[in-house]
């Protein structure tokens, strides 16, 4: 029971950094209706922006912590978003009326772009950082000696996740921006009909979904202690299923989906095989889309001809 | 005096505009590229991030960015508006269609003249073998993508599927490649069939990532099951092919021996060579034969448009599950062919790369075109070699091509879209069969 608990509490905190990167791809699906498959090498970016940031702020005499974690937060979701908003440009806006592979060819050139530029400019080896944010709390003691962690950490990433999910569903329901992104949605012929910019409401897409894979690269980053020019590809095909799961399209659902992901990889590797967690999380995203094409919470697609 | 002063004026601004999207461009370039190339991070001795500045790379950076911009600025302004349909002249045209019709044969006959040509250029050779592999998997994948129209991301699950077929039917049971051959394509084909059948119902894109996930799996079990597969160490010392029973070595009762002709190593090349392009004309064929035939059109039908096959009695799971299956039996076909030729197999060669590049191939190409896929395979390819020195850049420029090719010619380099078959003449249609008019 304790070691459940535990696992509980380590799949959540892995389940929202999943549902921050599945975001980003439910949003540009629900918008422009493709794939963004070079999102999760934008995550992978983030995370890499914000430990180059850390270095610098550190080797400054920065001392305090919660200063330098602000910091770091806001210049890699700053610049991450500046990738997001220039891949957009040059890799997809061109394409947006051709036929329907092609953006989706386009993305995952890009996404060999990114990581391989990483790799060059950043080198192949992993990357570590010591661990900035240590202590937590013991939460349950059994009499056999299983402890129950909290750490600090992680109520930190769940914190955080949480705080902004808030900020982002405030801007998708009540300002402007997110008005014009679901009209976008809906029809954006008629949108653009009836003023609203769209070539600059799907930028605007862009730019959040890879500040907020930003964030979650930085989670990440502060969670595992370490990035890798690779770590996009998987997280990114994962962050993906959590965002079929969660029915693609519904941002809710994203979330969700992404907890749901990061439960079950976490309980497969604690109670079966540690080797075959990424096995299960691809067999999900078959069977999911198999049995329940629409997912948890997205509306069925109607074809038109 | 007016029309003057308006022609001197339009430069002026055109400059400034020009120099201003240069500048707006290096600007963000300067961003994007300060923290990634400005500083580069390593671990240390002893597990310390260390980092060091690069500011010099990230200014010329930058300087080619802005230098760039105007470049471009400047030929699209030259050029003038993309999109305008340049019109070819009808006798450039002619001439195009006569060239292209002497192109095939030409390329063929050079093919087969090869190993004749370069017989003492091993180097060449392996590399010519490379390319038809890979002319033979992009045909291969060419049914599938180019006539059917589904994205297939994990191409090289069946690659894999052969090669393992035939490392593991060899190496365990020691049967001979001729055995293994058509079995490594029965198996292929079947775990095509194993796969398309539940996800084939799916749009496009999700199709794509499916299959994309379900040639991880492979890989991943591939990788993970040791005790079958090898694990990571793969599967070792399997058999060289030999010619229909007779060993291409140099004992008594090999190649050389049998035939009266002195030893050498290359017999062995040559072979090979002419194996695979024989498994690569075969692919060909059957992709041509096939187009003419019911199942190839309503493939072709397919790729147009979904929803109209449906409508006109198509059934479109069976129509799309040959498809998958056809394509993924070349591929175990090729794949044995990879294990044959390698006599060493890894999960090392089976990865998300191999599948894209593959892709990548069809779709420069032109989906749909057989010739069209064949140069690209050799451009790809060769390409990849030139750049050997610079394995991690490669990739990067691969990338980035993708990304232009896609930009400028998303139909590929021969766009094919023309069907196979149709009606030579139009045919007046009574009005009595269709209510609205003439059809």
């Amino acid at each position: 029971m304790d070691y459940f608990a535990q696992q509980l509490i380590n799949g959540l905190v892995l389940g929202s950094i999943y549902g921050l990167i599945a975001i980003g791809y439910t949003m540009v699906y629900g918008i422009v209706g493709m794939i963004n498959f070079a999102h999760g090498d934008i995550f992978m970016i983030g995370g890499f922006i914000a430990l180059i940031t850390f270095l610098i702020l550190i080797s400054l005499g920065l001392t305090a912590i919660p200063v330098i974690l602000l910091v770091v937060l806001l210049v890699s979701m700053a610049i991450t978003a500046l990738y997001g908003w220039t891949i957009e440009r040059i890799a997809y806006r061109p394409l947006r009326h051709s036929f329907r592979l092609a953006p989706m060819l386009s993305a995952i050139g890009m996404s060999f772009v990114l990581t391989n530029y990483s790799q060059v400019t950043q080198g192949a080896r992993v990357k570590p950082i010591p661990p900035f944010i240590t202590g937590g709390y013991t939460l349950h003691e059994s009499p056999d000696g299983f402890v129950i962690q909290l750490s600090n950490i992680q109520i930190m990433v769940v914190i955080t996740t949480i705080v902004l999910l808030a900020i982002f569903t405030w801007l998708v329901s009540r300002t402007r921006l997110g008005r014009d992104m679901r009209a976008c949605e809906q029809d954006q012929t008629m949108a653009a009909l009836l003023g609203v910019n769209v070539d600059r409401t799907i930028s605007m897409t862009f730019v959040i979904g890879a500040a907020l894979a930003a964030v979650a690269g930085l989670m990440y980053l502060l969670y595992y202690g370490l990035v890798d020019f690779f770590m996009g590809f998987v997280a990114g095909i994962k962050a993906f299923t959590a965002a079929v799961l969660g029915g693609i399209g519904s941002l809710p659902g994203a979330m969700l989906g992404g907890l749901a992901i990061g439960l079950i990889e976490t309980f497969w590797s604690a109670y079966f095989s540690v080797e075959y967690k990424d096995v299960a999380a691809f067999s999900i995203l078959i069977v999911v889309l198999i049995f329940m094409p629409t997912g948890l919470l997205g509306r069925p697609e109607v074809e038109k001809v | 005096m007016t029309a003057p002063s308006t022609n001197t004026a339009k430069p002026a601004t055109g400059i400034a505009a020009l120099l201003k999207t240069a500048f707006t461009n290096a600007l963000v370039a300067l961003v994007l590229f300060s923290l990634m190339v400005g500083i580069r991070t390593e671990a240390g001795s002893s597990g310390q991030l260390t980092y060091w500045t690069r500011f010099g790379e990230l200014a010329s950076l930058v300087a080619v960015v802005f230098g760039g911009s105007i470049v471009i600025e400047l030929l699209r302004q030259w050029i003038g508006p993309t999109g305008a349909e340049r019109l070819v002249p009808p006798a450039v045209q002619s001439g195009m269609s006569l060239i292209g019709g002497y192109l095939t044969p030409a390329l063929l006959i050079f093919t087969l003249l090869v190993p004749v040509i370069f017989y003492d250029q091993r180097y060449i050779l392996d590399l010519a073998i490379l390319v038809l592999t890979y002319v033979m998997l992009g045909w291969g994948l060419n049914v599938v993508v180019g006539l059917a129209g589904l994205l297939d991301l994990g191409y090289v699950a069946f690659y894999a599927v052969g090669a393992y077929s035939y490392g593991l039917l060899a190496t365990n049971f020691g049967w001979s490649f001729w055995v293994c051959l058509p079995l490594a394509g029965i198996l292929a084909a079947f775990w095509g069939v194993l796969l398309g059948f539940p996800v084939l119902r799916l749009r496009g894109d999700y199709l794509a990532i499916v299959t994309l996930a379900f040639g991880e799996i492979i890989r991943l079990v591939i990788i993970n099951w040791q005790e079958l597969t090898g694990g990571p160490n793969g599967v070792s010392g399997i058999p060289r092919p030999s010619f229909f029973g007779i060993p291409l070595d140099n004992s008594d009762d090999g190649f050389a021996a049998k035939f009266g002709i002195e030893y050498s190593p290359t017999h062995r090349i040559v072979f090979l060579f002419y194996l695979i392009l024989a498994l690569a004309l075969l692919t060909n064929w059957v992709t041509i034969r096939l187009r003419r035939l019911p199942i190839g059109r309503a493939w072709e039908a397919l790729r147009e448009d979904e929803v109209a096959c449906r409508a006109l009695g198509i059934n479109t799971t069976t129509t799309k599950l040959t498809a998958f299956a056809t394509g993924a039996m070349f591929g175990g076909f090729a794949g044995a062919f990879f294990a044959t030729r390698q006599g060493f197999i890894s999960p090392e060669s089976f990865t998300f790369q191999e599948s894209a590049l593959v892709l990548a191939i069809v779709v420069l190409g032109g989906m749909g075109s057989q010739l069209g896929v064949a140069l690209a395979a050799l451009a790809m390819i060769g390409g990849f070699e030139l750049f050997r020195g610079l394995e991690t850049y490669r990739m990067l420029v691969f990338g980035m091509a993708m990304v232009l090719i896609m930009i400028w010619r998303p139909r590929g380099l021969i766009g094919h879209r023309a069907p196979t078959v149709f009606l030579t003449k139009a045919q007046a249609i009574s009005s009595d069969l269709v209510k609205e008019g003439h059809g």
